[in-house]
This record gives C-alpha cells, sequence and structure tokens, in this order.
C-alpha cells in the first residue's frame, strides 16, 4: 500500500465527537498517523505480522492503519468509552478484522501487567500537559514494559531531554525518527487561536 | 474480545495476587472468518499461556479437538495452526463478563470490548 492510498483511507476514520479536555483528547492527524505507520512498516517492518498494542487509542486511527498494514493482531487500550464506540464503529467499516479492544485506564495497570507480551507498542499519548502532568511518561513507561521489540511515540519536542535521561535509566535505546509540526485545531474554549502548531517529535525506542 | 486478546489478560483488583486467567461468563459468541496467516499463529503459540487457552476455547465449546498439550513440530501441521488460529482469533466473545479467579470481581464485557476499569477502592 501507498503512503497516498493510506493516509486517503485514514481521512475516512471518524473521530472524537466531543473531544474531552481531561483526557487530551486530541486527534492524530491522518497525515502524521499514515507517515508514522508508513516508516514503521517500511524501514523498521514493526507492523506486518505483527502482535500490536495502541495506547490511548481513542478512535483509532493508529491501529486502523496498523490493522490495514497486515498486523497480525493490533489491540487498542483506551479509557473511554465513548471513542471505543466510535473505533468499534470505524473497524466495522472499514471491514478490519485483525482488531480488538479493552477499555482500561493505562495509569491504573500495574508494571507487569502485559509483561513483553506485545511485539510493537504504537501510541499518541496524552502529551501530560494541563491536569495530566507526567501521563505521557507513565504511558511510556507502561509501553516499554509491553513490548518485546520496539515502541513508537509521540512527544513534544521540549521534553526530547527529558526523555532522553529516561530513556537511558531505562536502558532503551531512543531514535528521534522524525520532528513534526502537530496541528492542534482549537478544540476547546481555553485555545485563544484558531489552531496551534506545536512541535512534536516522532520517536522510536528499541529494547535491547 | 477475542481469545488471543483474553490469553493475556489479568484482573489487577487490590490486593489480589493471582489475578489469571479470567474465568469467560458468556452470553453471546460470535465466529467470523479471519484470514488464516500461518506465519503469526507459529510466532504467537509459544508466548500464549496454552492451558488458558485451551481452558477458554473449551469453556466457549470451541475447543475443537484442541490437545490440553502442546503437539510437538506444530509449525509444519497446518491442520493444527487453523484449529489454533480459529480459536485466538476467529471465535470473539461479544457479551457476557470476565470473572476474577481470586476476588471474584466481574468484569463486564460489552459490544465485544471488556471493561477492565477499576473502582477507586480496588486500586
Amino acid at each position: 500500500m501507498k503512503l497516498k492510498e493510506l493516509e486517503s483511507c485514514l481521512q475516512q476514520v471518524d473521530v472524537f465527537e466531543e473531544p474531552k479536555l481531561l483526557l487530551e483528547q486530541y486527534p492524530t492527524s491522518p497525515h502524521i498517523a499514515a507517515c508514522m505507520l508508513y516508516t514503521i512498516h517500511n524501514t523498521f517492518d514493526d507492523i506486518e505480522n505483527k502482535l500490536i498494542a495502541d495506547l490511548g487509542c481513542g478512535c483509532g486511527v493508529l491501529s486502523i492503519g496498523a490493522a490495514m498494514l497486515d498486523a497480525g493482531l493490533c489491540v487498542g487500550f483506551d479509557i473511554d468509552e465513548d471513542a471505543l464506540a466510535t473505533f468499534k464503529m470505524n473497524a466495522e467499516e472499514f471491514e478490519l478484522k485483525n482488531i480488538d479492544m479493552v477499555q482500561c485506564d493505562v495509569c491504573q495497570l500495574e508494571l507487569a501487567a502485559y509483561d513483553k507480551k506485545f511485539d510493537t507498542v504504537i501510541m499518541n499519548p496524552p502529551f501530560g500537559t494541563k491536569h495530566n502532568t507526567g501521563m505521557d511518561m507513565q504511558f511510556l513507561r507502561m509501553a516499554l514494559n509491553m513490548a518485546r521489540t520496539s515502541v513508537y511515540s509521540l512527544h513534544k519536542t521540549s521534553t526530547r531531554e527529558h526523555i532522553q535521561k529516561k530513556a537511558v535509566d531505562w536502558k532503551v535505546k531512543m531514535e528521534v525518527v522524525a520532528e513534526l509540526r502537530y496541528d492542534l485545531p482549537a478544540s476547546y474554549k481555553f485555545h485563544k487561536k484558531k489552531s496551534v502548531d506545536i512541535e512534536v517529535d516522532f520517536i522510536r525506542f528499541s529494547i535491547t | 474480545m477475542k481469545l488471543l486478546t483474553h490469553n493475556m489478560l489479568t484482573s489487577h483488583v487490590k490486593g489480589v495476587t493471582k489475578g489469571y486467567p479470567l474465568l469467560i461468563k458468556a452470553t453471546e459468541v460470535k465466529v467470523s472468518e479471519v484470514e488464516f496467516n500461518p506465519q503469526f499463529v507459529i510466532r504467537m503459540i509459544p508466548k500464549l499461556e496454552w492451558p488458558s487457552l485451551v481452558q477458554a476455547a473449551a469453556g466457549l465449546g470451541y475447543l475443537n479437538d484442541l490437545p490440553s498439550d502442546l503437539v510437538p513440530d506444530y509449525e509444519n501441521n497446518e491442520e493444527f495452526l487453523r484449529k489454533v488460529h480459529r480459536v485466538l482469533l476467529e471465535v470473539e466473545v461479544l457479551e457476557g463478563c470476565l470473572q476474577c479467579p481470586e476476588s471474584g470481581r466481574e468484569f463486564p464485557i460489552s459490544r465485544g470490548i471488556p471493561n477492565m476499569l477499576l473502582n477507586e477502592d480496588e486500586v
């Protein structure tokens, strides 16, 4: 499948009807999702035939893309049942069978849960701003325990140094695959401008 | 919820030391065809908790002669791999609940999605 094709498929994916501020429900744009998945697939071969987890999957755009690229099975985890209901509808509309979902609070899980059960973890975690300080790192810690091979994640570029230190502490290799501009539409009242561009790193963590 | 997913799920209710495997109490089960991918099944088999897969399949009535011990040389046994494929990916629990073997806590499954959220006093 070509990148353009993947992106145009992902444009059909429904997103949050009413994003919830506390959960930082910013959708991953079809463009960013497609670029991420395409790279994970073509450069690193971490999708096809793999058992994949998508943490904080929301309406499932990353999972759906991974399923289209022939993941063995992609399991989406999210706390919000409304997001999962939309995800379920999306999966049904695309007639994807290699998708499953679990409703749970990623931050509530014990670290040992799903210990090395997945090949790959993909995620666009909450950036850990506002009310959720540190949540991005909680997601990352959990993901690194769940994956056998690698974790792909998006993080604010401004936190790169902090993440680098943590990666050393946790003994994983970290590689910034790409620097992206994340266009956050003004979904919430506290956003004064129409949309805000933030700098985001697309990072690959490899588990050795 | 597919049985491959169930094979990984654990109950983390406060105080529970062995929240695995979760007992499936299904009220609606669906079987839908999924493309057979022998490579994926072969890679998954050594990573599975085999006894709990067999127990889950039997509980739902989809054991389909799956042996309680893994067969040797399964990589070249297509018939066996197809059976495993079926229970791992084709059998799906749509409605019912999962019960923690230690605390008895039930986690509802609705529209195929298990709800593993804990209450504040359970964390």
